[in-house]
Formats: structure tokens, C-alpha cells, sequence
């Protein structure tokens, strides 16, 4: 999809009416199209290329790239530098901000700043307990959860002041995001607690990993039943599952990941497990763009980004659709094919 | 105690007739603290208050108390001080991602809440972000305060 008023790089565009954000991730939602995310994962390295080399593996498959902060309580480069670093040349990142590391004071510094340097996504996520991370150690914040977050960073943009009711002279503008788990209990208000995200400021929403469709359909058919369609937009949480083995460690490690026997009896029973995992993730994309309601496709590859471009095309949502990347519209290709 | 937290949840419906019942009484009684001053009796307020939520919901003080809204499952115990609903890490089994020997705080809150006439409605609420000046003071008093006028007006 190329937009008509697209300057190069990509940011910022001119806001249309009824949008808040001058970024490309929204004006495709906007549009109308099948949008489809991925998860860059931060690198445990102060060197920026690490960074440009983690983005590229995405070029021209993908309509915005979530910086996650501190996942899995682990230590990376933080999520606003590596926004910061991706917007320097044009990406579209969607910065995540988890209120386990941060009180209000500093993230509702970092929303500011992401904003300055160009950010124009923002996830407000509760984040991981340190538990989970290579720093138990560590003293959780949780100052706020996600729905005060969202509530924060929806009233820095649309009335201009702080928390603290102190006035911000140029206010953010930013698309606002959550992410919601339909696979976890209690089922019956998962929708009801996406209809309090919303009423909070969630314009976008990405789910967590869904292999169990007639658990996202259930969650859809409540979602419609709130009247919620068309009040958000909603990315389904997808990714490759490596190996039966990963996928049984995963449902069994991760709280709230529901994987189907029959999906890891699939993985089992194929010559190539990991092709076999490609596989599913691609017929799981063709069987969620089904799904009224649903707007678009989150890829969260671990440690299998280079899949991701194999598997958007393969499975045919972006139809023919080239998403921007630095250089998509210029003869300089040179350095794309060096890659 | 954590046996009674979940004992409390079970009967949400009755604790929660019985406080607003109390509610009322401590709002016809909002002359008398006001006589009193409320920073004198929000010590021995507090005091009280805490005994007996402790007892009752494993209580952490906020000052800001919402267990009407949370079907009397205290939300201070979620190990993410999540005020708004349950994290995506819940597991299969309802128990806490980080503090897998714990029924999730949330999960126990929709139970709770599904047991209190309008409870559902009630926890779909927004609730803002706390206000961490007031740990360790009395709701209860807070309550007199914002609201004792009102109800003592005929």
C-alpha cells in the first residue's frame, strides 16, 4: 500500500481526520487493510547496526515492528532506543512499554520522548513479573497496570497534562495499543476486560500467541456481542513453532499459551518439524483473516525472524502488497540485495 | 490468611450487604468523626480497618479500596498490584503465573463478583491509577470524607 502524501522516509505523514498519529501502521488499519506486525527481538548489544540487522530480515513484509521492553523480565537494549534507532531511517516501530521496570514518572517521560523521536505506536502492556527473567533479583514496579497506563497516555495526547494535571505544551501523538490473552481465564470476561482497554484508549489490540482457533472464535463472538467491532482494531497473535518438543515445553512454560494436542500430534508426525511449524503459522494466517473482526496478524518469531518473510508471502493476506521499508521507493536497492 | 481470602470470595454477597450496610452507618455517623477532627481518628480508624481486612481479604492497606468492585478478592495481592482485571498469564489451572501455589487474585475477583448483585458490571469499571499517598490510611474514613455530606443532607 503506498499512500499518496508518503514523504521518504516514511514518517511523519500528514494526520488525517480521525487519526491520531501521523504513522503508516494506522493509516493502514485505517484503510482498511489486512495489516500484519512483528516482534524484533532487542539485542544484548550497545551497537545500533544490531539493531538495523535485526529490522531488515522484515523488509517489505511487514507494517510495523514492535520494540518490546524487558520481555520475559529478561535485560535488552531498551525498547525507546531502539525505536528511536529504527525511526532514524523511516521504520514504523511500535514501542511497547511494560510497567513492571518503570513508575509513571519515567514512562510518562518515555512517551514524550518516543513521540520526539518519532514513535508513533505505543503498547501499553503490565509486562512480566521478574520472576520469569535472568534477574529475579529485581525489584518489581507495577506503579501502574495497563489499563491506568493506557488511561495516562490517552490523556497525554487528547487533553495535553500529566497525570499530575501539569500541561505538556505539544502532546504526543501517538496510536495507542494493548495486548489481550484470549486463551486465559477466566474465558467468559476476557472481552470485557478488551471493552475496559478500549474505554481506556486502546485503538489497536495484539493478542498473545493463538493456535486454538475455536477459543479466538469464542472470543470474537463475545467481542461482537460487547458491540466492540469496529471500536478497536484487532491483531491475532501468530508464530512458528519449531518443534513439537519447543511447543510442548512452550504450553507448559508459558502461563496462559494454549497449544492443541492435535497441533503438537501435526508437528510430531512431519519429516521437517520446523517447516511443519512454518506450515501451520501459514494456514492459521489464512484461517484468522476469515475471522470478521480480526484486522490483521501479529508474528511473533522468536529466534526464527528470518521466517517471518517466507510466511507473510506464503500466506497471501499482504496481496501483492509491498509493505514501506528504507529504500522500498527509491532505484538505491543495491544495499537490500547486499543483505 | 489465605484461606479465609478465599472463604471471603465465596461469600462476597453477604460481606458485601453487610459493608454497605456499615457504609451507611459510618456515613450517618460522618458528624460525629468530623467532630472528632479525622486526622485524629484516622490513626485508631485505621487501625481497626486493618485488623479486620487482614483477617478478612489479606488486606495491604492502598487506602483506596475497590473490594466492592472486585467481587471482595483484594487486588493488592495480585503479585502485579493489577488493579483492572487478570494479566494474559493466568494459568490453566487459575493459579498465578508468578505465584503458582496462589488461586489468581482475578480469577477469584469474577467469581466474587458474578456472587454481588451488579458485581460484573462494577469490576468493568475503569480504575485509574493508585494513588500510593494514602497507603496505609483508612478507606473507610475516606469515604466519610468524600461522601458524608451528602448522605447527611435530608
Amino acid at each position: 500500500m503506498r499512500f499518496d502524501d508518503e514523504p521518504v522516509p516514511g514518517y511523519p505523514l500528514p494526520i488525517l481526520p480521525g487519526h491520531t498519529s501521523p504513522g503508516r501502521f494506522e493509516r493502514v488499519l485505517r484503510a482498511g487493510g489486512f495489516a500484519v506486525t512483528t516482534e524484533l527481538a532487542p539485542p544484548d548489544s550497545a551497537d545500533p547496526e544490531d539493531v538495523y540487522r535485526r529490522a531488515r530480515v522484515f523488509d517489505g513484509f511487514v507494517d510495523a515492528i514492535n520494540a518490546t521492553d524487558g520481555s520475559g523480565a529478561n535485560c535488552h537494549m531498551s525498547s525507546l532506543a531502539v525505536c528511536a534507532l529504527l525511526t532514524r531511517i523511516g521504520y514504523a516501530p511500535i514501542m511497547q512499554i511494560s510497567c513492571r521496570d518503570k513508575n509513571r514518572i519515567a514512562i510518562q517521560g518515555d512517551i514524550l520522548g518516543g513521540a520526539a523521536m518519532g514513535v508513533c505506536n505505543m503498547l501499553c502492556l503490565t509486562g512480566d513479573g521478574v520472576q520469569a527473567g535472568d534477574h529475579p533479583q529485581a525489584k518489581p514496579v507495577f506503579d501502574l497496570d495497563c489499563v491506568s497506563l493506557l488511561d495516562i497516555a490517552r490523556t497525554l495526547r487528547d487533553e495535553h497534562h500529566f497525570q499530575s494535571g501539569r500541561k505538556i505544551s505539544f502532546a504526543p501523538r501517538v496510536f495507542l495499543g494493548a495486548a489481550e490473552n484470549p486463551s486465559a481465564l477466566p474465558h467468559a470476561w476476557r472481552a470485557q476486560r478488551l471493552a475496559k482497554k478500549i474505554a481506556a484508549g486502546a485503538q489497536f489490540i495484539q493478542t498473545q500467541y493463538v493456535y486454538d482457533l475455536p477459543l479466538l472464535r469464542a472470543f470474537m463472538a463475545q467481542v461482537e456481542a460487547l458491540g466492540l467491532v469496529g471500536k478497536v482494531f484487532i491483531l491475532a497473535g501468530v508464530g512458528p513453532l519449531r518443534s513439537a518438543k519447543t511447543a510442548d515445553w512452550m504450553r507448559r512454560n508459558v502461563p496462559g499459551l494454549h497449544v492443541p494436542d492435535a497441533t503438537i500430534a501435526r508437528l510430531q508426525g512431519a519429516h521437517d518439524q520446523a517447516r511443519e511449524g512454518r506450515n501451520i503459522c501459514v494456514e492459521l494466517i489464512q484461517q484468522i483473516r476469515a475471522i470478521p473482526g480480526i484486522n490483521g496478524v501479529h508474528i511473533m518469531a522468536y529466534r526464527q525472524e528470518e521466517s517471518v518473510a517466507e510466511i507473510v508471502d506464503r500466506s497471501g493476506v499482504l496481496q501483492g502488497r509491498v509493505c514501506w521499508y528504507p529504500g522500498r521507493d527509491t532505484m538505491a536497492q543495491s544495499e537490500r540485495t547486499a543483505v | 490468611m489465605y484461606a479465609v481470602r478465599l472463604w471471603s470470595v465465596r461469600h462476597a454477597r453477604g460481606l458485601n450487604s453487610f459493608y454497605r450496610g456499615f457504609e451507611s452507618l459510618l456515613l450517618r455517623l460522618s458528624g460525629v468523626f468530623r467532630a472528632l477532627g479525622f486526622e485524629r481518628v484516622e490513626r485508631p480508624v485505621a487501625a481497626v480497618e486493618k485488623v479486620v481486612k487482614t483477617l478478612l481479604f489479606d488486606c495491604r492497606m492502598c487506602g483506596q479500596c475497590v473490594l466492592s468492585s472486585t467481587g471482595m478478592s483484594c487486588p493488592m495481592n495480585c503479585p502485579k498490584t493489577l488493579r483492572n482485571g487478570p494479566c494474559g498469564g493466568v494459568r490453566d489451572d487459575g493459579c498465578c503465573e508468578v505465584k503458582p501455589e496462589m488461586r489468581c487474585v482475578w480469577v477469584e475477583a469474577y467469581r466474587g463478583s458474578e456472587r454481588i448483585p451488579g458485581g460484573l458490571a462494577a469490576m468493568s469499571q475503569v480504575q485509574f491509577a493508585v494513588d500510593h499517598r494514602l497507603q496505609g490510611r483508612s478507606s473507610w474514613l475516606r469515604v466519610v470524607r468524600e461522601h458524608g455530606d451528602k448522605s447527611a443532607a435530608p
